[in-house]
């Protein structure tokens, strides 16, 4: 039988509602583009809300030394120099910019003594740069564009899940999707498709990621036949919380550090000090993670297997004011006061830095009229993301993929999407709810965070990943049977099956990334390879799917010009240069 | 074996439906929504609950326990040590299923609020003292919890004439913005009805952020009202002034 069901045509279909597809919707609809955006969960409820410590942006105004260059120089260094250069160029040029646009759309951010916005110290930054409101910029930030959103003819469905993207010949064409509420589909036809639906973590149990983090948009278009890129790269946050065990890997904004917080090992040791001497505490986040990793192996992590933060020299008021949220948090999951006592914190998924592969200008993939943005998105940050060039990231890189997929729509007709195709993902998504016999999608997630904690964690190694290859494999076949009970209303269970048919698509290219690149470098770390090697700094490891399966190639990472290379020759971040040569 | 509690679920829709007892092993810290999940995983795969971060910053596991509004994420089960937990939906907002509430309503009316109109272009110069107060304001996790509470809405269920204390702070942030130039007072007195509001604060006692809602932000409101609705002369010089 023939399911009815909505069908709506736009220029630009936006999918995922977090910084990043908001932005882009805006972008978009000021463009004059016909614009929707589709959100698994209620409008400005997106992972966005849980950014914390500040967005990164050059904007010089506690460190006037800052400026672009610097902001770029330490993108790259963090990401050790696997990223896009010209995504880093553009993200560092375009950020103070996207900063103060959100202030003239009404973010109020803290302020410096002069009246300006204030700017905090953040790992690996050289100078003090995010832009922050307490420790809930990630707030500020979303409610700001949902506001923005508001006041422009841009159509926003909620709690609404897309399940697979359709295509006309070569380009996208659009996305079937099906509303939380009820259950019924609708069809989205689009001259352009703006994927923008965040990372994966959810993949692993330990994380600071919401449930939404399934990787939900990168799966549909590498099934629609987009490059994936640096799947491999996985963030481990160095302060997740460690206890009660629900509250396991909730965030610990790098915020306590940026203000203060000192690290400890159970014997008293401030052991960033053998890690990194010059940083300590502020070094990149892959090396403080390891850091306490390495200290927990060793014997010295603390009672839940992890390190102490220390922030109470700095006192209660200071506390209360600059992390009010952490202070909150503690307090009430925890029962501990942060201003008063220590606190235990251990690594805990964060970020994906691989996934889809985009244009750095124009944020467009390989697949004509489909464009990537944000976490979901490859390039900018390579091997290590840098805390707070994720909300600058969505800011850019939503901006120009809203630009860029306007434009597309522009010089196009409105593609078919054929029925057929239509008619068969209806009935493979309502499979799960007619088998009277299948797996149980919440263990079947369940069993997918342990392949992936055994497998792909914070210590990689060849046999390892190859064994956790096959077993992921073996899940994703599984997946294909799952079981949901009960009725299409609201449906969490039933919700899940795709989640975890998503998850197993994309943990399955983390091992197989991860496998490739032999070597250790950034968050990739391999105890077989446990070097940076020269060679594997010039390629990234790229996926496609096609009808044999999937194919990995590499591709040579884009070499700099010579006024860029420029800057890490002289072993000095550029402001610190130009100071010297000033004096 | 692990000590258990028990929670009494709704399980329904707007059609109607019943609490549903449920066992759980509990776990040190545990938290309502993580007794949820645990529901989900082994009894019923398809109840039905709103939640995003689980960490209390995004709002959207809003629900009753034992009849108070609350964050699930944020709620621990010792603190019903010996109770049976009963959870229920938010009653001022039509259910969809289970603990699901359909909010659309304040979404509707956060849309017909006039946007931000700065006076000057960015970067403002702002001191934090100027900024404080709508910083607490913005505070807001659209929980809704302070909408469900609210006895205009909810027990007397007069959404066509007061838009709610949500709605009151969302206006409040733009109308103490000191850059500005936009004007809600009419909106206010008229559609918004901040007149509605009998200053029982139980808003403010439900908000898990903590926002001064009723004393910080509707009071000032209600007599920015007052001046341009009694005092009009005063109103028009306060208003050229802003």
């Amino acid at each position: 039988m023939t399911e009815e069901m909505e069908r709506h045509d736009y220029d630009v279909l936006v999918i995922g509602a977090g910084g990043a597809g908001l932005r882009a919707a805006i972008e978009a609809a000021e463009g004059g583009a016909r614009t929707a955006v589709l959100g698994k969960s209620l409008l400005g409820k997106a992972h966005t809300v849980m950014a914390e410590g500040g967005v990164a942006a050059a904007l010089g105004n506690v460190d006037p030394l800052d400026g672009w260059e610097t902001h770029f120089y330490d993108t790259m260094r963090s990401a050790h120099f696997i990223n896009d250069y010209r995504m880093a160029e553009i993200h560092a040029k375009e950020s103070p910019d996207r900063v103060l646009e959100l202030e003239y759309w009404g973010a109020v951010f803290d302020r410096t003594p002069e009246g300006r916005i204030m700017q905090r110290p953040f790992g690996a930054h050289t100078f003090r740069r995010l832009a922050h409101v307490g420790d809930r910029t990630g707030k500020e930030l979303i409610r700001t564009l949902e506001q923005k959103l508001m006041t422009l003819d841009v159509d926003s469905y909620q709690e609404i899940t897309a399940t697979r993207l359709f295509k006309d010949g070569d380009r996208i064409a659009g996305c079937l999707a099906y509303y939380r509420d009820d259950g019924r589909f609708a069809l989205f036809t689009a001259k352009a498709v703006v994927i923008a639906t965040g990372g994966w973590g959810k993949a692993y149990k330990v994380t600071s990621n919401s449930w939404e983090s399934t990787g939900d948009g990168a799966a549909l278009a590498f099934r629609a036949g987009a490059d994936l890129a640096d799947m491999e790269m996985v963030q481990f946050h160095p302060t997740g919380m460690t206890w009660p065990p629900g509250a396991r890997g909730i965030l610990v904004t790098e915020g306590v550090r940026g203000e203060g917080g000192l690290l400890f090992n159970s014997e008293g040791e401030r052991f960033m000090e053998r890690y990194d001497p010059a940083r300590k505490e502020l070094s990149s986040r892959d090396v403080v993670s390891r850091g306490i990793y390495k200290e927990v192996q060793a014997g010295r992590g603390t009672p839940h297997g992890g390190a102490w933060l220390d922030i109470t020299h700095k006192g209660a008021a200071f506390i209360k004011r600059k992390l009010p949220g952490m202070y909150e948090q503690l307090l009430s999951l925890a029962d501990i006061d942060i201003t008063k006592s220590r606190f235990e914190v251990a690594p805990t998924i964060h970020y994906t830095m691989g996934g889809l592969r985009a244009a750095p200008d124009t944020a467009a993939t390989n697949v004509p009229g489909l464009y990537a943005a944000g976490e979901c998105a490859a390039g900018l940050h390579g091997a290590n993301r840098l805390g707070g060039n994720s909300l600058s990231d969505i800011l850019v890189f939503g901006r120009r993929a809203g630009s860029a997929a306007a434009e597309f729509a522009k010089n196009q007709a409105l593609p078919r999407i054929d029925d057929a195709e239509v008619q068969a993902e209806v009935e493979r998504v309502l499979a799960p709810l007619a088998r009277s016999e299948g797996e149980n999608p919440y263990k079947l997630h369940e069993e997918l965070q342990d392949i992936m904690a055994a497998h792909a964690g914070i210590e990689r190694n060849g046999p390892s990943l190859e064994k956790g290859l096959g077993r992921m494999q073996e899940l994703r076949e599984r997946a294909e049977h799952q079981r949901a009970t009960g009725s299409r209303r609201f449906n969490p269970g039933w919700h899940g099956v795709f989640d975890v048919q998503n998850m197993a698509l994309l943990g399955e290219a983390i091992l197989r990334s991860a496998i490739a690149r032999k070597e250790s470098r950034g968050a990739q770390w391999r105890t077989d390879f446990p070097e940076e090697l020269e060679a594997e700094g010039k390629v990234n490891y790229v996926q496609r799917m096609t009808e044999q399966g999937v194919e990995l190639r590499t591709e040579p990472v884009p070499q700099m010009p010579e006024d860029l290379a420029a800057f890490f020759t002289r072993g000095v971040a550029p402001g610190l240069a130009n100071a010297a040569k000033k004096e | 074996m692990p000590e258990e509690i028990t929670l009494s679920v709704f399980r329904g829709d707007e059609s109607g439906g019943q609490e549903v007892e449920y066992k759980v092993p509990v776990e040190t810290g545990m938290v309502v929504l993580d007794a949820i999940h645990y529901i989900q995983a082994h009894d019923a795969p398809d109840l039905a609950v709103r939640w995003n971060c689980k960490a209390a910053h995004c709002g959207s596991c809003s629900a009753e326990i034992n009849g108070s509004p609350k964050l699930l994420c944020k709620t621990r089960v010792d603190d019903y040590a010996g109770e049976v937990i009963h959870v229920r939906p938010m009653r001022t907002f039509p259910v969809i299923k289970d603990l699901v509430a359909d909010v659309s309503w304040n979404y509707e009316k956060l849309r017909q609020v006039p946007a931000f109109q700065p006076a000057i272009k960015a970067p403002f110069t702002l001191q934090q003292r100027d900024v404080d107060r709508i910083e607490e304001f913005r505070n807001c996790i659209e929980c809704f919890l302070c909408q469900n509470v609210c006895h205009v809405l909810r027990d007397h269920d007069a959404k066509d004439r007061y838009w709610g204390p949500r709605l009151m702070i969302r206006i409040a942030e733009l109308q103490m913005h000191p850059l500005d130039t936009g004007d809600r007072l009419e909106l206010l007195h008229e559609a918004a009805g901040v007149g509605m509001c009998n200053i029982t604060k139980c808003c403010s006692d439900v908000c898990p952020q903590g926002i001064n809602i009723t004393d910080n932000g509707i009071i000032p409101l209600k007599e920015r009202v007052a001046d341009l609705h009694w005092d009009p002369l005063g109103g028009i010089v306060r208003r050229m002034h802003k």
